[in-house]
């Protein structure tokens, strides 16, 4: 009889050795799944590989998908550290963007610099902000944050959608539902095809590195994600921290919109968000909620997005199918957590 | 009595989480018609031996057998096939059913069947002499109540051996008496008794046989007349107990800490504190006794900072405590140290090395906002030296050592910090002898 025995502390090399089991197993249940549909496994994979990777358009393409997915991750284990489960991070990344689209589009002749920055300021408090409104629920009414946060990315939805369809629709665009673009002064300058959002993404990691291992509120935000009562015990202001840790961990996805908006779409739509918010979940739990390993996820995860796009281009694979692929080497990945956890162990029967 | 084939016999079970072993080589046996009283300090492997009767746990190791065939439990279910039922601490009921819905709950009774069941269920309570209104919510229900429903419950499905989880904890002495009459007459009836209980006179009032544990092993099978009380404590503490500990003598100074018409209340907000005062001088401990849940983890809470203080004062040193937080006293420099009852729920974080665990009571007073943890890596040093604790390093998580070690962390860095007032719950934790001390330095 076998059954699941958790493990005392594993090492980094079974860790290691684990999860690329578990990716090679990934691999072969995606490659049956192909030849069922009557593809070949091995040349869909060098498709995926070369759609990400192979030239140096492909590169930045990947890197430029993996900014949004970086900063946000790390907006998020902030509150995810704390134990608050900031599922938010889809409404807060649209509201950011709300925020750097409510400057640019009212002041399109702003001195550039100065434009940048209120666009980066406001996108960052209104991302704090909506945040922060599932704190306060929790903190003073003790209300789910989990719900609260999800229910906001769908009233942040909606209300982008209302200024789309409604008062800020582009006049000149013959009808079409579309705000109008920003002003050249509003958008990200680039460096060699990426947009500096790469360097404020950069800086971020290290930021948050520094910020969540080695400052006071940071350790203060472990603790009280550990112990409510040994927080209490050292005297940490719980209400204050939940607030604090909650507007950084929104204010980051209001970064995450102000650069998407700005640089990606160069105007404000429903579509900025484009699930970053939930896969940044994903990639925070991946990583164990350590900033470098968050940065290194981020790619990848970036490049099994462009990968599988390109597929779908390249070898006719319908999109859906190449969902599925994404589907199922998250699924094996996750699922090797158990196996990091616990190992399999035969009972022994009556050893006396 | 030896001569007889044991209703249920348990030989050399072995339960392991992790690296730590719960129960080791277990041997009890249980005969029809006792009362048979498993007595042992927390942690001595009682709950996880229940769990393993009951089926919840598999044991890793070890027989079960029941009238001489061995009998395999992988689930509750097969325990209540083979009439091992277990009244757990914590009453599994539903509460907005009636007694009848909860005692045929999860069996297959067809309606018709119904006359009969209520007469089976007449016929048990006459037999037991246990008394209950069948159409009564579980809700609307006394502890004691609940109790004879769990009881009723477990009988119903046939139980032979009936497993008693510390039920007497919340139990008025009337109540219990009726309990004991209860257990009396399924002992009469043939029934065997598994009773477990931490209450000294309870045992000794009403055990047929008395079986210890200690650390996950069984250590003797007494029988009742034959044995007394303190034989059993040496027994469960392993050594003859010295309570002739050296008291070092101390100058009596002044008075450090006054309390007068303290009230506090719980997490529920019941009044749990009603208006005490007492005081403490320097040099001097202070102990305070009672039953457990009377109170004391409230009252350490409140002179600690931790708890909120509904009424009264605590004045330390000539300083109003009460509405201050623990930040304050670490910032005003108001030397009080703690050490909780329960150390990894409060005091400690578990999945920390031990340098961050320490920096819990002293990053408030670095200056900036970056932390330095350099003084305090070589702090820990010092502390595994000096109190001789057993870790692969200080940079490995203190949940993984053992309880004796994690405790002297605490120690360690409460009494590190050469507090004037020093407030301890169960400091030997695991002694039932409840005792709270509070003493100066």
């Amino acid at each position: 009889m076998l059954r699941l025995v958790k493990r005392e502390n594993i090492d980094k090399g079974t860790n290691i050795r684990i999860r690329l089991l578990f990716l090679f197993f990934s691999f072969i249940a995606i490659s049956i799944f192909l030849l069922i549909l009557n593809y070949n496994p091995i040349e869909v994979f060098r498709g995926m590989l070369s759609g990400a990777f192979n030239t140096s358009y492909r590169i930045k393409q990947t890197i430029i998908t993996a900014i949004p997915l970086i900063i946000t991750s790390i907006g998020i284990s902030i509150a995810f550290k704390m134990k608050y489960w900031n599922i938010g991070g889809e409404g807060q990344i649209l509201i950011g963007a709300f925020g750097a689209a409510l400057i640019a589009l009212n002041f399109p002749d702003m001195y550039k610099p100065l434009l940048l920055t209120v666009m980066f300021i406001t996108a960052v408090i209104l991302g704090g902000f909506w945040a922060v409104i599932s704190g306060i629920l929790k903190v003073y009414f003790n209300t789910n944050e989990t719900i609260i946060t999800l229910m906001l990315n769908y009233i942040a939805l909606k209300f982008i959608t209302y200024l789309q369809y409604g008062p800020w629709k582009d006049k000149k665009a013959m009808g079409f539902p579309k705000i109008p673009n920003f002003s050249d002064n509003a958008i990200l300058p680039s460096i060699g095809g990426i947009h500096i959002g790469l360097i404020i993404a950069l800086i971020i990691v290290v930021i948050g590195y520094l910020f969540m291992k080695h400052s006071k509120m940071g350790y203060e935000i472990t603790v009280l994600g550990e112990s409510k009562n040994t927080a209490r015990y050292a005297g940490i202001r719980i209400n204050k921290t939940i607030l604090t840790a909650v507007f950084l961990s929104g204010a980051l996805c209001g970064l995450t919109g102000f650069i998407q908006s700005s640089a990606v779409s160069q105007t404000l739509s429903i579509e900025v968000a484009g699930g970053v918010g939930y896969t940044a979940i994903i990639i925070a739990w991946l990583s164990n909620l350590s900033e470098p390993l968050m940065l290194l996820v981020s790619i990848l995860f970036a490049a099994l997005l462009q990968g599988s796009s390109y597929i779908q281009t390249a070898a006719g694979i319908p999109k859906s199918v190449a969902l599925i692929l994404q589907a199922f080497i998250l699924f094996f990945i996750l699922g090797s957590e158990l196996f990091v956890k616990y190992k399999i162990a035969a009972n022994e029967r009556r050893a006396a | 009595m030896k001569e007889r084939v044991p209703l249920i016999s348990v030989k050399n079970i072995c339960k392991s989480f992790g690296t730590v072993k719960a129960c080791n080589n277990i041997n009890l046996e249980i005969y029809e018609g006792e009362i048979h009283t498993l007595l042992g300090e927390n942690g001595a492997g009682k709950s996880t031996l229940i769990n393993i009767l009951s089926g919840v746990y598999m044991a890793d190791r070890g027989s079960i057998t029941l009238m001489g065939e061995e009998i395999k439990l992988s689930s509750p279910k097969d325990s209540i096939k083979y009439g091992i039922g277990t009244i757990y601490q914590h009453f599994k009921l539903v509460d907005a059913m009636t007694a009848r819905e909860n005692i045929i709950l999860g069996q297959k009774i067809s309606f018709r069947k119904m006359r009969d069941v209520d007469l089976k269920i007449a016929e048990l309570c006459s037999k037991y002499g246990i008394e209950l209104e069948l159409d009564k919510h579980v809700e609307d229900m006394s502890v004691g109540e609940k109790q004879n429903l769990e009881i009723l419950k477990v009988l119903f499905r046939g139980a032979k051996v009936l497993i008693l989880d510390e039920p007497t904890t919340v139990f008025t002495p009337q109540e219990t008496e009726k309990l004991f009459n209860i257990m009396r007459k399924m002992k009469k009836a043939g029934c065997a008794v598994i009773f477990i209980s931490h209450k000294m006179d309870e045992v000794m009032k009403i055990s047929d046989r008395i079986t210890v544990l200690r650390k996950g092993e069984t250590v003797k099978t007494l029988i009742k007349n034959e044995t007394n009380p303190k034989e059993l404590t040496e027994l469960m503490v392993g050594a003859a107990i010295d309570l002739s500990i050296k008291k070092v003598d101390a100058k009596i100074g002044r008075q450090i800490l006054k309390i007068s018409n303290l009230k506090v209340n719980d997490d529920d907000g019941t009044n749990v504190i009603k208006d005490i005062s007492f005081s403490v001088r320097e040099g001097e401990i202070l102990g305070i006794a009672g039953i457990a849940g009377s109170g004391q983890r409230e009252l350490c809470e409140a002179i600690a900072g931790v708890r909120g203080v509904k009424h009264g004062e605590i004045v330390f040193d000539g300083e109003h405590l009460e509405g201050k937080n623990p930040r304050e006293f670490i910032k005003r420099g108001i030397s009080l140290g703690f050490i909780p009852e329960d150390r990894l729920g409060m005091g400690l974080i578990g999945t920390m090395d031990m340098v961050d665990n320490l920096l819990l009571k002293s990053y408030q007073t670095e200056d900036g906002i970056l932390i330095n943890r350099k003084p305090l890596a070589k702090k820990a040093l010092e502390l595994v030296k000096k109190l001789d604790i057993k870790t692969p390093g200080i940079n490995y998580p203190i949940k993984n050592l053992s309880g004796g070690n994690i405790q002297k962390i605490l120690l360690g860095r409460e009494l590190g910090l050469k507090p004037r007032l020093l407030i301890m719950a169960y400091p030997v934790r695991g002694l039932d002898i409840t005792r709270v001390i509070l003493f100066t330095i």
